[in-house]
């Protein structure tokens, strides 16, 4: 294999420990965000003070690592200033980008901070040229993260078609509805993805043992899977629940409960113009995020340098085992 | 402007034929001001009913109602991308933009921006004003609070914003087709299975709980939205477009019911009995607006 230019891999960091844990491990770009709804991870324990932030910020500088805001819900009227706030000590805190899903805070931040640079984050939901070119035009948006819809020829294609790079999720949990534009959890817990930056909430999760240790899991009043005993099974969200329909019963409706591992692409994503790979998981442990991020450092490494990776390792750290490329391979996953 | 009902656009796969006349009706009958037209979840539906497009647009617009092309929602594939181009730069006519790439694609010229973009705050709705848009209908999941701050905005904007009053609602898009995947088949190879389907296809839980209702890749609620009781609400907020989701069964009774409480002829309570006796198979639901759960039912007070 010819060697390429090496991307860059971004990691996630819910926590300051996982900051480091991450620079340490080889991450170039590490992206976080601030406690509260302004991200689209906002669990109790999970994300940064300003203060921390700011330390963090020293630590992956002195690193020769990036980091990377994420403010990516979107404020509902009348508390917009939450969201302002988290981007004024972004960028006074040297944040390298800030992570914008909201066209509101899009204008914002080109308002208000138009030497900040500017990402457009997964959440945004753009997932064509128009789409995205929509943005850079409007706002200067630098980078546009990419939905995990799209195959990799399509990457390839919106590459050729944009005015910006390219950031494109590589591995870690997928949720299965266009990002940005899913209520199902608001259906049914009356906490909103977009609005409070929270998907199935640990708050409204229940596991339900019968007799026969089989597992019913329920978000909010509704049963979402049925786990029988013995199968493994990965963090419940709707979007990867057994459902009943008039003409097949008991089967993943949407997706099976399922990882994204794009390591075998790596060569594809690059070669299409991918510029950063990022790794899903703010949420994730300090182990895993070691285990995750020094083995994609290896990998890149490893192809950069013209061998085969070692990827058993990934593997083992998929959600409930069992991995998939996802829309990346092909078409037919639609 | 007194308050207008709209009718937005039919997001089932129904025979052309069914769509045409559906059509024909509400120009017959039907007292909307508004009615948006158009493929807005698949573009491999489009080329099946666009041969009425123009007879049902003459129908409507002779009816006097105004006609509004509402875009696709979920853009990824170049069917799409084309689809939505096609749409967005037709001139002369009204579009309702669904999708970022629209708002790329079209003039500069007035527009209406639909519940399948996020308009969640003021500085939002100050994009897609400045962009153009003269008509904002909000996503459902907004609360009563939301609607309010927004529209503080929107007024001196000389910005409408429209509310879905009643209709199933949107959930998510995804760039997988659900029916499809229930079928075995993909989204490419799906034979069109979701026309055996003229409300979607019922979700249940493995409990037998109704749940969710599978539209292509649309994923809707199970009950349908229903928010006759805060017609009043809504119109001291500032609200007055008022908008009808169409379902097979019920739509027409709806539409006469919403304009009745809205001309005062009947009461709230009345309207939701008359609507409740010709409707899907589906409870009624307001959670959203009143910021619990969206499935739930918030009865008002002293009904």
């Amino acid at each position: 294999m010819t060697q390429f230019e090496k991307p860059e891999l971004v990691c996630p960091a819910g926590t300051p420990a996982s900051l480091r844990t991450a620079v340490d491990a080889g991450a170039d770009a590490v992206y976080c965000g601030f406690k509260g709804p302004t991200n689209a991870r906002n669990f109790s324990g999970l994300n940064f003070t300003k203060a921390e932030l700011s330390e963090s910020v020293k630590y992956a500088h002195d690193r020769d690592a990036i980091v990377l805001a994420a403010i990516n819900s979107f404020p509902t009227a009348g508390r917009t200033d939450l969201w302002k706030n988290s981007v004024d000590d972004a960028v006074e805190l040297g944040l390298d980008a800030v992570i914008i899903a909201d066209i509101g805070m899009a204008q914002y931040v080109a308002r208000e901070h138009p030497d900040q640079r500017l990402h457009l984050s997964v959440q945004a939901g753009a997932s064509s040229p128009e789409a995205i070119n929509y943005y850079v035009e409007q706002f200067g948006v630098k980078r546009v993260v990419l939905p995990r819809i799209l195959t990799v020829a399509e990457i390839k294609r919106v590459h050729d078609a944009i005015d910006c790079e390219i950031e494109a999720f590589v591995f870690g949990n997928i949720g299965m509805m266009a990002e940005g534009r899913c209520s199902l959890t608001n259906y049914v817990t009356g906490v909103s993805t977009n609005m409070d930056g929270v998907c199935s909430p640990a708050s409204h999760v229940e596991y339900e043992p019968d007799e026969n240790e089989n597992l019913t899991t329920r978000l909010g009043e509704f049963a979402i899977d049925c786990i029988s005993c013995g199968e493994t099974a990965g963090y419940p969200t709707i979007c990867k629940g057994r459902y009943d329909t008039a003409i097949k019963k008991n089967y993943y409706a949407f997706e099976e409960p399922i990882s994204l591992n794009l390591t075998r692409l790596l060569p594809d994503l690059i070669k299409a113009g991918v510029t950063a790979l990022k790794i899903e998981g703010r949420q994730r442990s300090r182990a895993y995020i070691r285990s995750v991020v020094s083995s994609f450092r290896e990998a890149i490494d490893a192809y950069a340098a013209g061998d085969e990776p070692d990827i058993s390792q990934l593997i083992a750290l998929t959600e409930g085992g069992k991995e998939t490329e996802g829309a990346f391979k092909s078409k037919t996953w639609r | 402007m007194t308050a207008q009902l709209t009718l937005g656009p039919v997001q089932y796969n129904w025979a052309a034929d069914d769509w045409r006349d559906f059509y024909f009706k509400v120009a017959d009958e039907a007292p909307v001001e508004t009615v948006f037209v158009g493929e807005v979840i698949c573009s491999k539906r489009a080329p099946l009913y666009d041969k009425y497009i123009p007879d049902i647009y003459e129908r409507l617009t002779d009816a006097g109602k105004t006609v509004v092309f509402s875009t696709l929602s979920e853009v990824t594939t170049d069917i799409d991308r084309r689809q939505v181009k096609k749409v967005a730069t037709s001139e002369g006519f009204l579009i309702e933009a669904n999708d970022v790439s629209a708002l790329y694609q079209m003039e500069k010229g007035p527009h209406y921006i639909g519940p399948l973009m996020n308009c969640y705050n003021e500085e939002a709705l100050e994009v897609y004003a400045k962009g153009g848009a003269t008509s904002i209908c909000l996503n459902p999941e907004i609360p009563k609070s939301g609607i309010e701050a927004l529209m503080k905005t929107a007024a001196p904007l000389n910005v409408d914003l429209e509310v879905q009053v009643y209709g199933r609602m949107s959930l998510a898009l995804s760039a997988r087709c659900y029916h499809a995947r229930a079928h075995n088949r993909t989204k490419d190879s799906c034979l069109f299975v979701c026309d055996e389907d003229p409300d979607g296809m019922r979700l249940d839980t493995l409990e037998g709980d109704k749940f969710l209702t599978v539209n292509g890749i649309q994923t809707q609620s199970h009950s349908v939205l229903n928010l006759v009781e805060c017609l009043d609400e809504l119109q001291e907020i500032g609200v007055k477009k008022f908008r009808i989701s169409p379902q097979s069964k019920g739509t027409f009774t709806a539409i006469d019911a919403f304009r009745d409480v809205l001309d005062g002829k009947l009461s709230p309570s009345e309207a939701l009995k008359l609507m409740r006796d010709d409707s899907v198979d589906a409870p009624f639901s307001n959670g959203f607006y009143h910021q619990m759960p969206g499935y739930e039912w918030h009865d008002a007070v002293g009904n």
